[in-house]
């Protein structure tokens, strides 16, 4: 029963959404009253807001035990502490990086910021979503927020054409979401993730099946998994950068937290069910996002198609089934965030006013223009292509470990198969970088000293991470056990 | 000292390696110079490695264990036998000429090169003194990368094709592997690989891990018919590329043969060893003739590394003809001896050589022994280093190629006539091919005005060539230190090799 009494201690434990609101509110005035005098002041309010928020989260969110709130709608636990912090962390430094892309194309506003802080409320709710309703709740505010931003650059057709897609995609997938929620509310008749949990314990009850069919379907197409990704590329490569930077990394804490909240908590009872149905799509992902990346010419869009083969590696750890697949999935989901960062980070460095450096021939000879950039850009494509020392090999192994736990031959052999073609494509772009001669006069790499700071230190991070993960792996295994 | 001797022999190059990175480009005269240092002091510290280390006992020193993952029970743990202390030290002396060696040549981004090359020597000695298998697949695939680079920038004209072909085929082969070692973690409960040793596994499993060891080991040795990225990388590769490919890198795959296939899926390998055994002929034979027909010195080279290499596996497998024929394990040994000291004497050997065919293409930029012809005659003193490695590449009794190859010979004719019939065979072949690229490079008149105009090697290739001419001859009159070092663990895994694993 939630508690009637709800005093102000236990609220406690949702101040990162309750402050989180609060900051959008004063940015959205300080942006009124002061933006327009001084461009980029609300970018660094913004930037201050989310460090307090960080921190806040570390005093207030750090719950030892689960708590319910708000009549079991909202749920505060140490999984929901991670995944926030990640979340500001990700999310200020995705901004950090695309304060200099958005000056060089007159779009450096203070509502890129708003719809930013707000896509990261979407993210919060979603995070500690303990109902249908919370859950809805946080996909549609995370989305709204994000089709916005993909069409923030008014100028720009492609921009607006991506958008278009993602709303229309979006859209249909909140349907699906909505339908087979609505479907295991009438056969439960309870909203509550906990209450269905304990309802829903027979697998191959043919009304909960179909159910699941559409709140698996509609995951995937959040997740972007295949046959159920094609808006990604087009957006990944239609938005303005900064925003592919920011769709690409924040957001997939949160859809990582509605597959586990949904499924492996709500309909944890089905997880016979739902396993066959992820099984043969990560098995598509995997293999459609690494073979079409390799005929991809343009970075922005091989990037795209390396996240679905990224998400099939992601849903292989839903389909073990098992907490400790959950605690890998987790591990990648938080090492991809990491290193889509640095890999996004790095494009949005390269471009200049007029010059998207989206092309893979944009980064011939990469090292001799930006040795730093270059250096980080191949720690990244190495991390994810799971090579020891970096952190995407650990990654990997904790999914590899996960699916032989739980007896799966098969798609280990096909995981592991679809690694080496992944190396390949990620291998091409530090050959561009390293082994190839710039082909023409490009221009020089952007960003100031604490920008380049930030990108070094995150590749720094993939190889420390990569050398010591015992701190971290523990740590995704506790929040999930 | 000795606590951290192995942890000191892998990070003091690593860290020497970093450093010459940060001194950059323009301090490269302290960042060679540190280079050497580093190097040098590396194999200064093998001097107490080898010096206590107990030849009397099969089981592990030096030993280092620290928590690296609680979690997963992975520990860093380090600890050498007599099968991988002789591989560590080759390591530490093998990377001084190929510093040496890129002295005055390397004019392209000399510090990251030497950087590559230390970075290499330290993931390398990790490769064999890792005894947790997760470090070990941590150091080995870490490895690719420096050589990934090192092919890619430094190398010749299809330098590109050659490096990802190069990653990709080992990678290839150790993501199975690695698939493999975590299986054995699931059951086992921890990544120690003496536990590994140890873990009964029915046949069908040995059977699936063997081909995964398979696929892993013999991309790296390499064996037909998966050897066909090492002929481009090696033409490819700088010349201290090659030298550590063919003088480290392709001893990795033997050493994972006899640490990992042998003891660990022993019942496997005995159902299996025909299939060895036949592949490593075909190596010897068919890659002996493919060998004589070679235009370019380097892939000859290369192409010779793969039919001596051929001998390593032929040498460890034959322990199962052996026990079969003569139905004792006493003596069965004699192969994975020899399949040592081939590992060891192909390293200095093909090293050699490989500097060898670095010092004429310094001067002739050419590769071709076309190019070439009467050699000796404007450079003697070279000429008679080359005829030497020539030599002892051919197995000629004296030097280090004759003892592992007559060890390996002598036990197939325990096993069997006709394995040694047919790896007797290589003698002929090495000697054709060896002896005919001496011939048309080396001797005869002088072919044209670029051979006339050639100098001598100075005294900084005289050096290196030196030291690796006087370990050649050493190993190959006295080898009685280095069988004595190997024979306890030799025999121990023997007994292993020799021994069930399948659970009642």
């Amino acid at each position: 029963m939630p508690d009637p009494m709800m005093n102000l201690h236990s609220i406690a434990a949702a101040i990162p959404e309750i402050y989180l609101t609060a900051a959008i509110c004063v940015v959205l005035l300080f942006e009124a009253f002061v933006g327009a005098r001084r461009p980029g002041a609300t970018g660094t309010l913004t930037l201050f807001a989310l460090v307090i928020g960080a921190a806040l989260t570390v005093v207030f969110a750090d719950v030892a035990q689960p708590t319910v709130l708000f009549d079991g709608a909202y749920i505060a636990d140490p999984l929901a502490y991670l995944l926030k912090l990640s979340g500001f962390l990700s999310v200020a430094v995705a901004l950090l990086y695309s304060r200099s892309y958005l000056h060089n194309r007159d779009i450096l506003k203070g509502e890129y910021y708003v719809l930013a802080l707000s896509a990261l409320l979407g993210i919060f709710v979603l995070i500690s979503a303990n109902s249908l309703l919370t859950v809805y709740l946080g996909v549609e505010l995370l989305a709204l927020s994000v089709y916005a931003m993909v069409a923030f650059d008014r100028e720009s057709g492609v921009a607006a054409e991506a958008a278009m897609k993602y709303f229309v995609l979006g859209a249909i997938a909140s349907g699906m979401l909505l339908y087979g929620m609505s479907i295991i509310y009438g056969l439960t008749g309870t909203l509550d993730l906990d209450g269905i949990a304990v309802a829903l314990v027979a697998p191959h009850d043919l009304g909960v099946i179909l159910g699941l069919t559409f709140i698996v379907v509609a995951v995937a197409f959040k997740l972007g998994a295949v046959p159920f990704h094609m808006w990604l590329p087009d957006v990944y490569e239609g938005a303005p950068t900064s925003v592919t930077l920011f769709i690409g990394t924040a957001p997939k804490i949160a859809y990582f937290a509605l597959a586990l909240r949904l499924l492996a908590h709500g309909l944890a009872g089905t997880s016979i069910d739902w396993t066959a149905m992820l099984t043969p799509l990560a098995v598509l992902t995997l293999v459609v996002g690494n073979a079409v990346a390799i005929a991809q010419s343009n970075l922005k869009r091989m990037l795209a198609y390396s996240t679905i083969a990224n998400v099939g590696f992601i849903l292989l750890g839903f389909v073990a089934g098992t907490p400790d697949g959950y605690a890998a999935a987790l591990f990648y989901t938080l090492m991809y965030v990491l290193v889509a960062l640095g890999s996004f980070g790095v494009i949005v460095l390269a471009s200049r006013k007029g010059f998207e450096a989206d092309r893979l021939e944009d980064y011939k000879g990469l090292y001799r223009r930006d040795p730093l950039l270059a250096l980080a850009m191949a720690m990244l494509m190495f991390s994810t292509a799971g090579v020891p020392p970096f952190v995407g090999f650990w990654a990997k192994l904790r999914i590899f470990q996960a699916l032989w736990e739980t007896h799966h031959l098969w798609l280990v052999v096909i995981a592991a198969a679809m690694s080496v073609v992944g190396a390949f494509y990620y291998l091409r772009v530090v050959k561009l970088m390293y082994f190839d001669e710039p082909s023409e006069t490009l221009p020089a790499t952007e960003g100031t000293f604490g920008v380049r700071l930030a990108l070094g230190l995150n590749a720094a991070a993939v190889l420390v991470l990569g050398i010591l993960p015992a701190p971290l792996l523990a740590l995704c295994s506790r929040v999930i056990h | 000292m000795h606590d951290h001797l192995l942890s000191l022999l892998i990070w003091l190059p690593i860290a020497a390696g970093i450093a010459v990175l940060l001194l950059g480009e323009r301090n490269i005269v302290a960042g060679r110079w540190l280079a050497l240092a580093a190097s040098l002091v590396a194999l200064a510290l093998c001097v107490p490695l080898m010096r206590d280390f107990d030849t009397h006992t099969a089981a592990m020193q030096f030993i280092e264990k620290a928590a690296w993952i609680p979690r997963f029970q992975a520990y860093y743990a380090l600890g050498v036998d007599g099968i991988s202390m002789p591989l560590v030290v080759l390591t530490a002396l093998m990377t001084i000429p190929v510093v040496i060696a890129g002295w005055q040549v390397i004019d392209k981004r000399p510090a990251q090169y030497y950087a590559a090359f230390l970075i290499m020597e330290g993931l390398m000695i990790g490769v064999f003194s890792a005894t947790d298998a997760l470090l070990f697949y941590f150091f080995w695939e870490a490895m690719l990368i420096p050589m990934f680079l090192i092919i890619g920038i430094w190398g010749g004209p299809r330098r590109v094709y050659a490096t990802i072909k190069f990653f990709l085929y080992t990678f290839l082969g150790s993501v199975f592997m690695l698939a493999a070692l975590i299986y054995m973690y699931v059951k086992a409960g921890n990544y120690s690989i003496a536990s590994f040793q140890s873990l009964p596994l029915t046949l069908t499993e040995q059977r699936w891990i063997f081909a995964a060891f398979l696929l892993a080991f013999a991309v790296k040795v390499p064996m037909w018919p998966v050897h066909t990225w090492l002929p481009d990388a090696h033409v490819e590769a700088p010349t201290g590329g090659s030298v550590i490919l063919a003088a480290i890198m392709l001893k990795m795959g033997g050493y994972g043969f006899l640490r990992f296939s042998l003891p660990i899926v022993p019942d496997a390998c005995r159902e299996l060893d025909g299939l060895m055994i036949t592949l490593s002929l075909i190596a010897v034979i068919y890659i002996g003739f493919v060998a004589l027909v070679q235009q370019d010195m380097k892939k000859l080279i290369a192409y010779s590394s793969i039919a001596h290499m051929g001998f390593v596996t032929l040498g460890a497998f034959l322990v199962y003809a052996i026990v079969r024929t003569t139905g004792i394990t006493t003596g069965a040994g004699m192969g994975m001896d020899g399949a040592m000291v081939q590992m060891v004497s192909h390293g200095l050997i093909s090293g050699a050589l490989f500097l060898c065919v670095g010092v004429l293409y310094d001067r002739m930029h050419s590769r071709q022994i076309a190019d070439y012809g009467g050699v000796v005659n404007t450079m003697p003193v070279f000429a008679g280093f080359m005829v030497l490695f020539a030599l002892a590449n051919t197995g000629l009794p004296g030097t280090s190629g004759f003892v592992g190859e007559f060890l390996v010979i002598l036990a197939s004719f325990k096993a069997s006539f006709w394995y040694a019939a047919l790896a007797a065979v290589t003698l002929i072949l090495g000697a054709g091919y060896t002896l005919w690229l001496v011939k048309r490079v080396v001797f005869g008149p002088i072919a044209n005005e670029h051979v006339a105009e050639l100098h001598d090697i100075n005294g900084r290739e005289f050096l290196i060539l030196g030291v690796l001419a006087l370990a050649v001859l050493l190993l190959g009159v006295w080898p009685e230190p280095l069988l004595k070092v190997m024979e306890p663990s030799i025999q121990h895994l023997v007994s292993q090799a020799a021994a069930t694993k399948i659970p009642v």
